[in-house]
């Protein structure tokens, strides 16, 4: 035998499980080293990996294993001691790999499990996210229905389309088989069917509101499940076979027009709900989501509101309309006011002229009657007469000139007149009157009441004899006094009139007239009445259907013009009145009898030219031949010496200054106006000019205006009177001013 | 006498009509006013005057409307005269009437001015004979001793 330092195996080699074994090595060793590489293949395409380096260990200790397997081949057949070494130290390495790796997973694995169960947490996230965003999305689905709902309901601003639309859009949106809409009736009793999806016109069934069922819908503002028993849900004949739908109602709040509190939708103060009833089809086994409920509650309170909406608009359409109606009947009163304050001044107008016409026809026959030789009876008649005509004409232009008072462009005359007298002439007016009834008149004038003033004495006569004349009228019995005194200022704070308060001056003073009647008396309610125009006593109409009701108008008007206060007292029915005013008037410096006199004076016998005016040189200009000649006769009767001219030039010609005054007609063109100017150039000292009066026919306001601009004296209007003509002359040549009041 | 006082009181009488029916008015007062023992004709020479001036008048009138194209100025102008002159002696009628006639003048209304014209010549002759009656009565009453 040879010796070696081979290492025989045990077996033969030759033996099939030996063979076996060989070939199971080999393949053993294939895939030991096929792993690492499959794995280092692997590991590279993988981006994440945590755990390379076990994996080199794993790699090296599977190579080293597949090593061991590998060389263990050579172990089957006799081998050297070589191939023995290699083998053992291929096997020591491998079982200190393998122990190393051991020891190493140990450490990874429940790392490795950890991984897992963080991925199939992931994983659950992941379903359970998915869930949401499949809420979510439907959720956002409902959001769109119900903006589009909302945008359906309120492009609207009529009501019946409102609910229509409200009713369909619903319908579609949630699929349903019907729905519809309950009002209270005006009651508020019932529940009226008044719109439904399907039925076109909903016979009106009508439902009592105060079912437990409707009370609970109408406590809470969420859509509540009702049973398809209840009378509001019986809205359609029962064709299904299984089940019907399930049915919620809902409310639907009602607001007053006053009530927008959108976010603070009020429990307590609307009292009225309609309901609103949704039923899902039968046999669909469809349940109410809840998405769906919100859907049908923010409908409801989206209809709310448009229906508040389209309930004010039909409010203040009616008030529109309403104003309109009342606007064209105003503008028709307004118009027919006008057409009779037309009509009015036109008949003043007319009956102006009407009236005076036979007014003058009577005061020129008592004033011609005068001239003839009557009795001394017969003239005191006759001085009657005709005193009572001017006044009568007086009354007829202030109750024609009530236009003007009221208009407020009346204006007083200021004339100085004889107070006394005045009186006097009223008392004797009255006494007649007052003695046919038996009652007697008593006067008391205080010492200390003027001689003379300065005012209106047509107006204040008619107005004494006014309240005098009431006094006299309004009595059956008794006696009426009259009291004239000169008002003190301490008088004036009187409780009676507290808006009056009088200034006390040195040329003015206040002259207090009481009048006094024993009469029926007028109840204190009625006394604001008595001011005013046309409004009468009822209980007295009976008995004096003659008076207009003016009289006490016309007084107050006369009276605040002349800056004083009228004012009635009475203590009732039966006890008598007293009418007191106070009225302001000028103090007279002088004791002058003289007036402008309306009212012609009576002259006891035709003056043959007055020596007053005896040679008063005067100047007449007018180119009305007739106007001329009957100025020139007017004034040579009454003593001057006249010139007369029919032209501005032939007057410049003619006059001079011994000329006192000069007569000029203006109405012909501005002749007239422009004479006085050349005469004002023409005598430039103020003594040596001629006073320059206009006598002219012409009434016109601007007249006056136009005479004192070009610096004229005086303006008369023709036609004139000899009296007149007499005042105005002595009045001219005291003043040397006079303008009448055109 | 008797027929003194019968024919003063006829003539008070018919100046009364005069004037209640319009024709004078108070002015014509103021011109017997005038009249007296210095100045007795007083009124007889105005009115006469005023005869003269209103037939001139008048006649200016025609003769101005009769033109193709009336001149309303003119018109205007002599129609301002007679109303001065009716109104200084109480011509009351012939003065309202004038008045009228001066709006249309001023309207220019041709047909208004002619109607007034017609108008204002009857009111004119009417008052003329009217006057010229009176002052016969009165020359009667003067011859009668009066």
């Amino acid at each position: 035998m040879e010796f070696c330092n081979c290492i025989d195996p045990q077996m033969p080699a030759d033996d099939l499980l030996v063979k076996y074994q060989y070939i199971s090595d080999f393949f053993i060793a294939l895939a030991y080293f096929s792993i690492p590489l499959e794995l280092i293949y692997f590991v590279k395409k993988s981006a994440v990996f945590p755990y390379k380096w076990v994996l080199v260990q794993f790699g090296a200790f599977i190579v080293l294993c597949g090593a061991t397997h590998l060389i263990n081949l050579w172990t089957f057949v006799i081998h050297s001691r070589t191939v023995a070494i290699v083998m053992t130290t291929a096997k020591v390495l491998t079982a200190v790999v393998s122990c190393a790796t051991a020891l190493m997973l140990v450490h990874i694995i429940p790392d490795l499990l950890s991984v897992k169960t963080r991925e199939l947490f992931l994983k659950n996230k992941a379903a359970e996210l998915d869930r949401e965003m499949g809420l979510i999305r439907t959720q956002e689905e409902t959001g769109r229905h119900v903006r589009m709902l909302t945008h359906e309901i309120r492009s609207t601003l009529h009501r019946h389309t409102i609910l229509k639309t409200t009713l369909v859009e619903l319908g579609r949106t949630l699929g349903l088989e019907e729905c519809a809409l309950w009002m209270p009736t005006r009651t508020g009793l019932e529940l009226q069917l008044s719109y439904t999806l399907r039925q076109q016109n909903p016979v009106g069934y009508t439902v009592p509101i105060h079912l437990p069922v409707i009370d609970q819908v109408f406590s809470s503002n969420k859509a509540v499940t009702i049973s398809h028993n209840c009378p509001v849900a019986r809205l359609r004949p029962y064709a299904g076979k299984y089940m019907p739908g399930s049915v919620v109602a809902v409310r639907v709040p009602l607001l007053d027009l006053s009530n927008f509190q959108i976010y603070d939708w009020p429990e307590v103060s609307t009292r009225n709900y309609a309901l609103m009833v949704l039923m899902l089809p039968s046999d669909s086994a469809r349940q109410w989501h809840v998405h769906e409920l919100e859907l049908v509650e923010v409908v409801a309170d989206q209809v709310a509101v448009a229906l508040s909406h389209a309930a004010i608009l039909e409010e203040s359409m009616r008030a529109r309309d309403q104003l309109m109606e009342q606007n064209v009947a105003l503008d028709l009163a307004r118009r027919e006011a006008e057409t009779a304050i037309r009509a009015r001044n036109d008949f003043l107008a007319v009956m102006n002229h009407e009236m005076r016409t036979p007014m003058h026809a009577v005061i020129a026959l008592s004033s011609l009657l005068q001239e003839t030789d009557l009795t001394a009876e017969q003239r005191l008649m006759v001085e009657t007469i005709l005193k009572s005509s001017n006044l009568l004409a007086t009354l007829i232009n202030d109750v024609l000139d009530l236009s003007r008072l009221e208009d407020g462009s009346l204006q007083l005359e200021a004339t100085t007149f004889n107070l006394h007298s005045l009186f006097r002439e009223v008392l004797n007016l009255i006494k007649p009157v007052a003695s046919v009834k038996k009652l007697s008149l008593t006067p008391h004038l205080a010492s200390d009441l003027p001689m003379y003033a300065i005012g209106d004495e047509n107006r204040l006569m008619q107005t004494i004899l006014n309240v005098v004349g009431n006094a006299v009228k309004f009595s059956k019995e008794g006696c009426i006094s009259i009291t004239a005194f000169v008002a003190k200022p301490e008088s004036f704070r009187d409780a009676r009139i507290p808006d009056f308060l009088p200034v006390p001056s040195d040329s003015h003073f206040y002259l207090r007239v009481q009048v006094k009647d024993s009469g029926s008396g007028i109840n204190p309610q009625d006394i604001p009445k008595l001011f005013t125009k046309f409004a009468q006593n009822q209980s007295l109409t009976t008995r004096n259907p003659a008076g207009s009701g003016l009289g006490l108008a016309i007084c107050r008007r006369f009276v605040n013009l002349m800056e004083g206060h009228i004012w009635i007292e009475s203590e009732g029915i039966g006890k008598g009145c007293t009418a007191t005013f106070i009225v302001k008037l000028g103090i007279a410096d002088r004791s002058n009898e003289l007036k402008l006199p309306f009212v012609p004076k009576v002259p006891g016998n035709p003056v043959h030219g007055c020596t007053h005016f005896a040679g008063l040189k005067v100047l007449v200009m007018d180119d009305n031949g007739v106007s001329r000649t009957v100025t020139k006769g007017l004034l040579m009767h009454l003593g001057c010496d006249v010139t007369t001219a029919s032209s501005s030039e032939e007057c410049l010609g003619v006059v001079s200054v011994e000329h006192e005054v000069v007569f000029m007609e203006v109405c012909t063109g501005l002749d007239g106006y422009e004479l006085a100017v050349r005469l004002h150039e023409k005598f430039t000292k103020h003594q040596d000019r001629p006073l320059m009066v206009a006598l002219t026919g012409n009434t016109k306001r601007v007249t006056k205006e136009n005479c004192m601009r070009v610096g004229m004296d005086g303006l008369i209007l023709k036609p004139i009177s000899v009296d007149k003509m007499r005042g105005v002359l002595s009045e001219l040549l005291e003043r040397r001013v006079l303008f009448e009041t055109v | 006498m008797d027929g003194l006082v019968q024919l003063q009181k006829q003539l008070v009488d018919y100046t009364a009509s005069l004037f209640h029916e319009g024709f004078l008015d108070d002015q014509f007062n103021q011109l017997q006013q005038l009249q007296d023992e210095s100045n007795p004709d007083f009124v007889v020479e105005v009115v006469t005057l005023f005869f003269e001036d209103a037939e001139r008048l008048l006649n200016e009138l025609t003769k101005t409307l009769g033109q193709p194209s009336t001149d309303f100025k003119k018109l205007d102008a002599h129609v301002h005269q007679l109303k001065g002159s009716s109104s200084s002696i109480g011509a009351h009628r012939v003065h309202r009437i004038c008045i009228s006639f001066r709006n249309s003048c001023e309207e220019q209304n041709v047909e208004g001015c002619l109607k007034n014209l017609q108008q204002v010549t009857h009111e004119y002759s009417l008052v003329k004979s009217k006057l010229e009656t009176l002052f016969r009565m009165e020359q009667q009453i003067l011859a009668a001793g009066g």
